[in-house]
Protein backbone atom coordinates (compact mmCIF):
# COMPACT_ATOMS: atom_id res chain seq x y z
CA UNK A 1 0.00 0.00 0.00
CA UNK A 2 1.74 3.03 -0.87
CA UNK A 3 2.14 6.21 0.81
CA UNK A 4 0.05 8.52 -2.19
CA UNK A 5 -2.55 5.93 -1.97
CA UNK A 6 -2.67 6.06 1.74
CA UNK A 7 -2.64 10.03 1.63
CA UNK A 8 -5.37 10.09 -0.44
CA UNK A 9 -7.87 8.03 0.69
CA UNK A 10 -7.12 9.34 4.15
CA UNK A 11 -7.84 13.09 2.80
CA UNK A 12 -11.11 11.66 1.29
CA UNK A 13 -12.42 10.65 4.64
CA UNK A 14 -11.89 13.25 6.80
CA UNK A 15 -12.89 15.93 4.17
CA UNK A 16 -16.36 13.75 4.22
CA UNK A 17 -16.07 13.99 8.18
CA UNK A 18 -15.83 17.95 7.53
CA UNK A 19 -18.71 17.99 5.49
CA UNK A 20 -20.64 15.74 7.31
CA UNK A 21 -19.98 18.25 10.03
CA UNK A 22 -20.63 21.17 8.03
CA UNK A 23 -24.09 19.55 6.98
CA UNK A 24 -24.89 18.91 10.38
CA UNK A 25 -24.36 22.46 11.34
CA UNK A 26 -26.09 24.34 9.01
CA UNK A 27 -28.91 22.09 7.75
CA UNK A 28 -29.72 20.28 10.97
CA UNK A 29 -28.94 22.34 13.97
CA UNK A 30 -29.73 26.06 14.06
CA UNK A 31 -26.37 27.30 13.56
CA UNK A 32 -26.66 29.65 11.05
CA UNK A 33 -30.04 31.75 12.53
CA UNK A 34 -29.32 34.86 13.82
CA UNK A 35 -26.45 35.03 15.39
CA UNK A 36 -24.72 36.98 13.44
CA UNK A 37 -25.46 41.17 13.73
CA UNK A 38 -25.05 43.31 16.43
CA UNK A 39 -27.77 43.93 19.05
CA UNK A 40 -28.43 46.14 22.64
CA UNK A 41 -30.16 45.29 25.70
CA UNK A 42 -33.26 46.12 27.04
CA UNK A 43 -34.64 45.02 30.19
CA UNK A 44 -38.25 44.21 31.24
CA UNK A 45 -39.88 43.73 34.63
CA UNK A 46 -42.51 41.17 35.07
CA UNK A 47 -44.42 39.69 38.06
CA UNK A 48 -44.39 36.26 36.58
CA UNK A 49 -42.55 34.99 33.56
CA UNK A 50 -43.80 31.68 33.52
CA UNK A 51 -41.16 28.89 31.79
CA UNK A 52 -39.50 32.00 29.87
CA UNK A 53 -35.94 30.54 29.34
CA UNK A 54 -32.82 32.32 28.35
CA UNK A 55 -32.20 32.03 24.69
CA UNK A 56 -36.12 32.18 24.11
CA UNK A 57 -36.94 34.22 20.72
CA UNK A 58 -37.77 37.40 21.24
CA UNK A 59 -40.75 38.25 18.13
CA UNK A 60 -42.57 40.98 17.10
CA UNK A 61 -44.99 40.47 14.49
CA UNK A 62 -44.51 37.45 14.74
CA UNK A 63 -40.88 37.69 13.25
CA UNK A 64 -37.86 36.54 15.45
CA UNK A 65 -36.20 40.20 16.17
CA UNK A 66 -33.83 39.43 19.34
CA UNK A 67 -33.00 36.81 21.96
CA UNK A 68 -33.55 36.81 25.89
CA UNK A 69 -30.40 37.35 27.17
CA UNK A 70 -30.93 36.48 31.41
CA UNK A 71 -33.44 36.01 33.33
CA UNK A 72 -32.92 37.80 36.84
CA UNK A 73 -35.17 38.29 40.27
CA UNK A 74 -35.32 41.85 41.63
CA UNK A 75 -35.76 41.37 45.69
CA UNK A 76 -36.82 44.50 46.45
CA UNK A 77 -39.94 44.97 44.25
CA UNK A 78 -40.56 41.04 43.79
CA UNK A 79 -40.55 41.02 39.75
CA UNK A 80 -38.36 39.45 37.50
CA UNK A 81 -36.27 41.16 35.63
CA UNK A 82 -35.57 39.80 32.16
CA UNK A 83 -32.89 41.17 29.72
CA UNK A 84 -33.31 41.09 25.93
CA UNK A 85 -30.97 41.43 23.18
CA UNK A 86 -32.25 43.12 19.98
CA UNK A 87 -31.02 42.86 16.90
CA UNK A 88 -29.68 46.64 16.20
CA UNK A 89 -31.73 46.58 12.23
CA UNK A 90 -34.85 47.46 14.35
CA UNK A 91 -35.67 49.72 16.07
CA UNK A 92 -38.74 49.79 18.82
CA UNK A 93 -40.48 52.96 19.99
CA UNK A 94 -40.45 53.98 23.91
CA UNK A 95 -43.77 52.23 24.77
CA UNK A 96 -43.77 49.12 23.44
CA UNK A 97 -45.45 46.63 24.70
CA UNK A 98 -43.52 43.09 26.12
CA UNK A 99 -45.46 40.24 26.50
CA UNK A 100 -45.04 36.33 27.31
CA UNK A 101 -47.14 34.33 24.72
CA UNK A 102 -46.78 30.37 24.22
CA UNK A 103 -45.74 28.86 21.14
CA UNK A 104 -48.54 26.84 20.18
CA UNK A 105 -50.98 25.74 22.59
CA UNK A 106 -48.35 23.94 25.02
CA UNK A 107 -44.84 24.59 23.08
CA UNK A 108 -42.23 27.35 24.51
CA UNK A 109 -42.74 30.86 25.54
CA UNK A 110 -41.18 33.50 23.83
CA UNK A 111 -41.33 37.25 24.52
CA UNK A 112 -43.60 39.75 21.78
CA UNK A 113 -42.87 43.15 21.24
CA UNK A 114 -45.91 45.02 20.49
CA UNK A 115 -44.65 48.56 19.18
CA UNK A 116 -46.89 51.90 20.32
CA UNK A 117 -46.74 55.13 19.08
CA UNK A 118 -43.92 56.88 20.59
CA UNK A 119 -41.35 58.69 18.62
CA UNK A 120 -38.37 58.43 20.70
CA UNK A 121 -36.64 54.89 20.07
CA UNK A 122 -35.58 52.46 23.35
CA UNK A 123 -32.14 52.49 23.62
CA UNK A 124 -29.12 50.24 24.87
CA UNK A 125 -30.12 50.09 28.58
CA UNK A 126 -33.62 51.44 28.54
CA UNK A 127 -36.91 49.86 30.17
CA UNK A 128 -39.69 48.98 29.10
CA UNK A 129 -42.69 50.26 30.78
CA UNK A 130 -45.74 48.19 29.77
CA UNK A 131 -45.18 44.61 30.36
CA UNK A 132 -47.94 42.18 30.03
CA UNK A 133 -46.84 38.05 32.54
CA UNK A 134 -47.13 34.77 31.01
CA UNK A 135 -50.52 32.88 31.25
CA UNK A 136 -50.37 30.30 33.86
CA UNK A 137 -52.49 27.74 33.50
CA UNK A 138 -53.29 26.90 37.32
CA UNK A 139 -54.47 30.98 37.46
CA UNK A 140 -56.37 30.72 34.15
CA UNK A 141 -58.94 27.89 35.71
CA UNK A 142 -59.24 29.27 39.17
CA UNK A 143 -60.34 32.63 37.38
CA UNK A 144 -63.02 30.58 35.21
CA UNK A 145 -63.94 28.41 38.31
CA UNK A 146 -64.35 31.77 40.32
CA UNK A 147 -66.45 33.35 37.34
CA UNK A 148 -68.53 30.09 37.11
CA UNK A 149 -69.08 30.66 40.60
CA UNK A 150 -70.17 33.88 40.82
CA UNK A 151 -72.50 33.57 37.46
CA UNK A 152 -74.59 30.64 39.38
CA UNK A 153 -74.63 32.76 42.68
CA UNK A 154 -76.59 35.48 39.98
CA UNK A 155 -78.82 32.60 38.44
CA UNK A 156 -79.42 31.09 41.51
CA UNK A 157 -80.91 35.17 42.72
CA UNK A 158 -82.64 36.17 39.74
CA UNK A 159 -83.94 32.26 39.20
CA UNK A 160 -86.16 32.87 42.39
CA UNK A 161 -88.10 35.54 40.97
CA UNK A 162 -88.38 34.16 36.90
CA UNK A 163 -89.43 30.71 37.79
CA UNK A 164 -90.19 29.29 34.45
CA UNK A 165 -86.07 28.89 33.57
CA UNK A 166 -84.76 25.79 34.56
CA UNK A 167 -82.66 25.29 37.40
CA UNK A 168 -79.12 24.80 36.51
CA UNK A 169 -78.56 21.26 37.21
CA UNK A 170 -76.50 21.17 40.79
CA UNK A 171 -73.48 20.36 39.13
CA UNK A 172 -73.03 23.70 37.71
CA UNK A 173 -71.22 24.65 40.52
CA UNK A 174 -68.68 21.77 40.67
CA UNK A 175 -65.95 22.01 38.21
CA UNK A 176 -66.96 21.70 34.37
CA UNK A 177 -63.67 22.25 32.61
CA UNK A 178 -65.00 20.73 29.93
CA UNK A 179 -65.76 24.29 28.30
CA UNK A 180 -62.73 25.53 29.10
CA UNK A 181 -62.44 29.18 27.05
CA UNK A 182 -59.16 27.17 26.07
CA UNK B 1 -13.46 -37.20 54.88
CA UNK B 2 -17.16 -36.52 53.48
CA UNK B 3 -18.31 -34.26 55.66
CA UNK B 4 -16.44 -31.70 54.56
CA UNK B 5 -16.57 -32.53 51.06
CA UNK B 6 -19.20 -29.43 50.54
CA UNK B 7 -17.59 -27.14 52.48
CA UNK B 8 -14.37 -27.81 50.24
CA UNK B 9 -16.03 -26.83 47.76
CA UNK B 10 -18.12 -23.99 48.41
CA UNK B 11 -14.98 -22.62 49.69
CA UNK B 12 -12.72 -23.39 46.48
CA UNK B 13 -15.75 -22.05 44.37
CA UNK B 14 -15.41 -18.74 46.48
CA UNK B 15 -11.67 -18.96 45.81
CA UNK B 16 -12.54 -18.98 42.22
CA UNK B 17 -14.21 -16.06 42.22
CA UNK B 18 -12.22 -13.90 44.37
CA UNK B 19 -9.07 -15.22 42.48
CA UNK B 20 -10.90 -13.70 38.88
CA UNK B 21 -12.02 -10.60 40.36
CA UNK B 22 -8.47 -10.06 41.94
CA UNK B 23 -7.14 -10.94 38.05
CA UNK B 24 -9.80 -9.08 36.83
CA UNK B 25 -8.20 -5.84 39.06
CA UNK B 26 -5.10 -6.64 37.71
CA UNK B 27 -5.61 -6.26 33.96
CA UNK B 28 -7.40 -3.50 34.12
CA UNK B 29 -4.26 -1.84 36.11
CA UNK B 30 -2.36 -3.55 33.46
CA UNK B 31 -4.58 -1.66 30.76
CA UNK B 32 -3.98 2.02 32.35
CA UNK B 33 -0.63 1.41 32.70
CA UNK B 34 -0.62 0.97 28.78
CA UNK B 35 -2.69 3.68 28.47
CA UNK B 36 -0.46 6.22 29.84
CA UNK B 37 2.95 4.76 28.39
CA UNK B 38 1.25 5.63 24.62
CA UNK B 39 0.02 9.18 25.76
CA UNK B 40 4.17 9.53 27.10
CA UNK B 41 5.42 7.95 24.31
CA UNK B 42 2.94 9.58 21.52
CA UNK B 43 5.40 12.46 20.42
CA UNK B 44 7.24 9.88 17.87
CA UNK B 45 3.25 9.57 16.15
CA UNK B 46 2.85 12.62 15.72
CA UNK B 47 6.44 13.43 14.26
CA UNK B 48 6.16 10.98 11.75
CA UNK B 49 3.10 11.76 10.97
CA UNK B 50 2.79 8.93 8.46
CA UNK B 51 2.76 6.08 10.64
CA UNK B 52 -0.39 7.72 11.85
CA UNK B 53 -2.11 8.28 8.65
CA UNK B 54 -1.19 4.40 7.97
CA UNK B 55 -3.48 3.51 10.85
CA UNK B 56 -6.38 5.94 9.71
CA UNK B 57 -6.71 3.94 6.59
CA UNK B 58 -6.67 0.87 8.44
CA UNK B 59 -9.31 2.12 10.86
CA UNK B 60 -11.31 4.78 9.71
CA UNK B 61 -11.75 4.76 5.48
CA UNK B 62 -11.89 0.82 5.81
CA UNK B 63 -15.15 1.36 8.43
CA UNK B 64 -16.56 3.64 6.06
CA UNK B 65 -18.06 1.02 4.12
CA UNK B 66 -20.19 -0.71 6.91
CA UNK B 67 -20.76 2.43 8.73
CA UNK B 68 -22.40 4.54 5.57
CA UNK B 69 -24.84 1.78 5.20
CA UNK B 70 -25.56 1.46 8.50
CA UNK B 71 -26.57 4.67 8.70
CA UNK B 72 -28.43 4.59 5.79
CA UNK B 73 -30.38 1.36 7.03
CA UNK B 74 -30.73 2.94 10.35
CA UNK B 75 -31.89 6.17 9.30
CA UNK B 76 -34.84 4.60 7.15
CA UNK B 77 -35.91 2.21 9.74
CA UNK B 78 -36.16 4.99 12.97
CA UNK B 79 -38.26 7.28 9.52
CA UNK B 80 -40.13 4.23 9.60
CA UNK B 81 -41.40 3.05 12.71
CA UNK B 82 -41.63 6.91 13.85
CA UNK B 83 -43.92 8.06 11.21
CA UNK B 84 -45.84 4.64 12.08
CA UNK B 85 -46.39 5.75 16.01
CA UNK B 86 -46.21 9.40 15.30
CA UNK B 87 -49.45 10.08 12.78
CA UNK B 88 -51.57 8.30 15.29
CA UNK B 89 -50.99 11.31 17.37
CA UNK B 90 -51.89 13.87 14.11
CA UNK B 91 -48.10 14.53 14.94
CA UNK B 92 -46.35 12.90 11.47
CA UNK B 93 -44.86 16.33 10.65
CA UNK B 94 -42.10 16.00 14.03
CA UNK B 95 -40.45 12.88 11.80
CA UNK B 96 -37.33 14.92 11.13
CA UNK B 97 -37.25 15.76 15.18
CA UNK B 98 -37.20 12.45 15.91
CA UNK B 99 -34.84 11.09 13.44
CA UNK B 100 -32.42 13.70 13.75
CA UNK B 101 -32.24 14.33 17.58
CA UNK B 102 -32.43 10.22 17.89
CA UNK B 103 -29.02 10.15 15.84
CA UNK B 104 -27.53 13.25 16.69
CA UNK B 105 -27.59 12.28 20.11
CA UNK B 106 -27.45 8.70 21.16
CA UNK B 107 -27.78 6.22 17.87
CA UNK B 108 -25.00 8.07 15.80
CA UNK B 109 -22.15 8.10 18.58
CA UNK B 110 -23.74 4.51 20.32
CA UNK B 111 -24.25 2.55 16.72
CA UNK B 112 -20.45 4.07 15.35
CA UNK B 113 -18.52 2.91 18.68
CA UNK B 114 -19.89 -0.33 18.27
CA UNK B 115 -19.32 -0.71 14.90
CA UNK B 116 -16.16 0.39 14.99
CA UNK B 117 -14.95 -1.84 18.68
CA UNK B 118 -16.36 -5.06 15.79
CA UNK B 119 -14.47 -3.70 12.57
CA UNK B 120 -11.67 -1.98 13.43
CA UNK B 121 -10.92 -3.04 17.07
CA UNK B 122 -10.69 -6.59 16.21
CA UNK B 123 -8.32 -6.13 13.42
CA UNK B 124 -6.10 -3.88 15.97
CA UNK B 125 -6.05 -6.91 18.61
CA UNK B 126 -5.36 -8.91 15.68
CA UNK B 127 -2.52 -7.47 14.05
CA UNK B 128 -0.62 -6.72 17.38
CA UNK B 129 -1.67 -9.92 19.23
CA UNK B 130 -0.02 -11.61 16.11
CA UNK B 131 2.81 -9.11 16.13
CA UNK B 132 3.23 -10.38 19.80
CA UNK B 133 2.79 -14.10 18.86
CA UNK B 134 5.21 -13.56 15.80
CA UNK B 135 8.03 -12.10 18.09
CA UNK B 136 7.76 -9.01 16.22
CA UNK B 137 7.19 -7.03 19.57
CA UNK B 138 10.45 -8.54 21.19
CA UNK B 139 12.42 -7.95 18.14
CA UNK B 140 11.75 -4.62 18.09
CA UNK B 141 12.57 -4.00 21.76
CA UNK B 142 15.92 -5.75 21.19
CA UNK B 143 16.72 -3.06 18.31
CA UNK B 144 15.77 -0.22 20.61
CA UNK B 145 12.34 0.67 18.68
CA UNK B 146 9.93 0.84 21.44
CA UNK B 147 7.14 -0.98 20.56
CA UNK B 148 4.04 1.62 22.11
CA UNK B 149 6.08 4.12 20.36
CA UNK B 150 6.29 2.69 16.63
CA UNK B 151 3.31 0.38 17.11
CA UNK B 152 0.60 1.21 19.75
CA UNK B 153 0.69 4.78 19.83
CA UNK B 154 -0.11 5.35 16.20
CA UNK B 155 -2.83 3.24 16.24
CA UNK B 156 -4.57 4.77 19.16
CA UNK B 157 -4.21 8.41 17.82
CA UNK B 158 -5.83 6.77 14.61
CA UNK B 159 -8.72 5.67 16.32
CA UNK B 160 -9.25 8.84 18.17
CA UNK B 161 -9.38 11.12 15.25
CA UNK B 162 -11.37 8.36 12.88
CA UNK B 163 -13.94 7.53 15.62
CA UNK B 164 -15.60 11.41 15.26
CA UNK B 165 -15.59 11.80 11.91
CA UNK B 166 -17.29 8.30 10.97
CA UNK B 167 -20.15 9.37 13.94
CA UNK B 168 -20.57 12.43 12.66
CA UNK B 169 -21.16 10.94 9.00
CA UNK B 170 -22.94 8.36 10.38
CA UNK B 171 -25.45 11.27 11.81
CA UNK B 172 -25.88 12.27 8.45
CA UNK B 173 -25.92 9.60 6.33
CA UNK B 174 -29.07 8.74 8.80
CA UNK B 175 -30.71 12.15 8.40
CA UNK B 176 -30.57 11.49 4.73
CA UNK B 177 -31.68 8.12 4.65
CA UNK B 178 -34.77 9.26 7.11
CA UNK B 179 -35.59 12.02 4.53
CA UNK B 180 -35.41 9.88 1.84
CA UNK B 181 -38.48 7.27 3.19
CA UNK B 182 -40.24 10.40 4.86
CA UNK B 183 -40.57 13.08 2.36
CA UNK B 184 -40.73 11.37 -1.11
CA UNK B 185 -41.34 7.65 0.26
CA UNK B 186 -44.50 8.56 2.84
CA UNK B 187 -44.95 12.32 1.82
CA UNK B 188 -44.21 14.00 4.86
CA UNK B 189 -44.10 17.64 4.01
CA UNK B 190 -40.14 18.88 3.08
CA UNK B 191 -40.48 22.07 4.53
CA UNK B 192 -41.63 20.62 7.30
CA UNK B 193 -39.42 17.98 7.73
CA UNK B 194 -36.02 20.22 7.42
CA UNK B 195 -37.97 23.63 9.83
CA UNK B 196 -38.88 21.68 12.43
CA UNK B 197 -35.38 19.70 12.70
CA UNK B 198 -33.85 22.70 12.67
CA UNK B 199 -35.88 24.50 15.58
CA UNK B 200 -35.42 21.77 17.47
CA UNK B 201 -31.91 20.45 17.25
CA UNK B 202 -29.14 22.65 19.02
CA UNK B 203 -25.65 22.58 18.21
CA UNK B 204 -23.93 23.06 21.19
CA UNK B 205 -26.02 20.56 23.60
CA UNK B 206 -26.83 18.02 20.98
CA UNK B 207 -24.51 17.99 17.68
CA UNK B 208 -21.05 18.75 20.13
CA UNK B 209 -22.20 16.29 22.97
CA UNK B 210 -22.49 14.02 20.05
CA UNK B 211 -18.89 14.46 18.97
CA UNK B 212 -17.46 14.46 22.71
CA UNK B 213 -19.57 11.40 22.87
CA UNK B 214 -17.59 10.31 20.11
CA UNK B 215 -14.37 11.06 21.41
CA UNK B 216 -14.89 9.05 24.58
CA UNK B 217 -16.08 6.20 22.90
CA UNK B 218 -12.84 6.10 20.56
CA UNK B 219 -10.63 6.42 23.45
CA UNK B 220 -12.57 3.76 24.80
CA UNK B 221 -12.97 1.51 22.18
CA UNK B 222 -9.30 1.76 20.59
CA UNK B 223 -7.62 1.14 24.22
CA UNK B 224 -9.00 -1.60 25.19
CA UNK B 225 -8.43 -3.13 21.50
CA UNK B 226 -4.75 -2.19 22.00
CA UNK B 227 -4.60 -3.37 25.06
CA UNK B 228 -6.13 -6.96 24.55
CA UNK B 229 -4.11 -7.41 22.05
CA UNK B 230 -1.12 -6.13 23.90
CA UNK B 231 -1.99 -8.51 26.44
CA UNK B 232 -3.18 -11.80 24.59
CA UNK B 233 -1.26 -15.19 25.45
CA UNK B 234 1.31 -15.35 22.54
CA UNK B 235 -0.82 -18.55 20.89
CA UNK B 236 -3.56 -18.88 18.21
CA UNK B 237 -6.13 -19.29 20.77
CA UNK B 238 -4.94 -16.60 22.72
CA UNK B 239 -5.13 -14.20 20.14
CA UNK B 240 -8.43 -15.45 19.16
CA UNK B 241 -9.83 -14.98 22.36
CA UNK B 242 -8.38 -11.55 22.81
CA UNK B 243 -10.37 -10.42 19.45
CA UNK B 244 -13.65 -11.83 21.44
CA UNK B 245 -12.90 -10.27 24.64
CA UNK B 246 -12.12 -7.05 22.42
CA UNK B 247 -15.62 -7.03 21.20
CA UNK B 248 -17.55 -7.52 24.43
CA UNK B 249 -15.61 -5.53 26.57
CA UNK B 250 -15.52 -2.93 24.34
CA UNK B 251 -19.42 -3.11 23.46
CA UNK B 252 -20.07 -3.11 27.38
CA UNK B 253 -18.13 -0.16 27.79
CA UNK B 254 -19.46 2.16 25.39
CA UNK B 255 -23.15 1.14 26.91
CA UNK B 256 -22.68 2.09 30.15
CA UNK B 257 -20.46 5.05 29.20
CA UNK B 258 -22.79 6.24 26.89
CA UNK B 259 -25.65 6.17 30.20
CA UNK B 260 -22.63 8.05 32.29
CA UNK B 261 -21.88 10.58 30.02
CA UNK B 262 -26.25 11.46 29.00
CA UNK B 263 -26.64 11.49 32.65
CA UNK B 264 -23.70 14.12 32.83
CA UNK B 265 -24.73 15.89 29.68
CA UNK B 266 -28.65 16.19 30.46
CA UNK B 267 -27.65 17.84 34.00
CA UNK B 268 -25.62 20.23 32.93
Amino acid sequence: MDRTKIDLWVGIFVALGVAALLGLAMKVGNLTSGKIGETYSVTAAFENVGSLKPHAPVKSAGVAVGRVDSIAFNSKTYEAIVTIKIDKRYNFPKDTFANIYTAGLLGEQYVGLEAGGDEDVLKNGDKIAKTQDAVVLEKMISQFLFSKASETDKDAKSSTSTSASEVKPAGAKSTELGDAPF
Amino acid sequence: MTKSNPLVSIIKTLQGIGHRMVERIWRLGAGARLFFLTIVYSGESFKRFHLTMREIYSTGVMSLLIIIVSAFFVGMVLALQGYNTLQKYGSSEAIGVLVSLSLVRELGPVVTALLFAGRAGTAITAEIGLMKTTEQLSAMEMMAVNPIARVVAPRFWAGVISMPILATLFSMVGILGGYIVAVPLIGVDEGAFWSQMQASVDFQSDIVNGIIKSLVFGVACTMIALFEGFDAPPTAEGVSRATTRTVVISSLTVLGLDFVLTSFMLVI
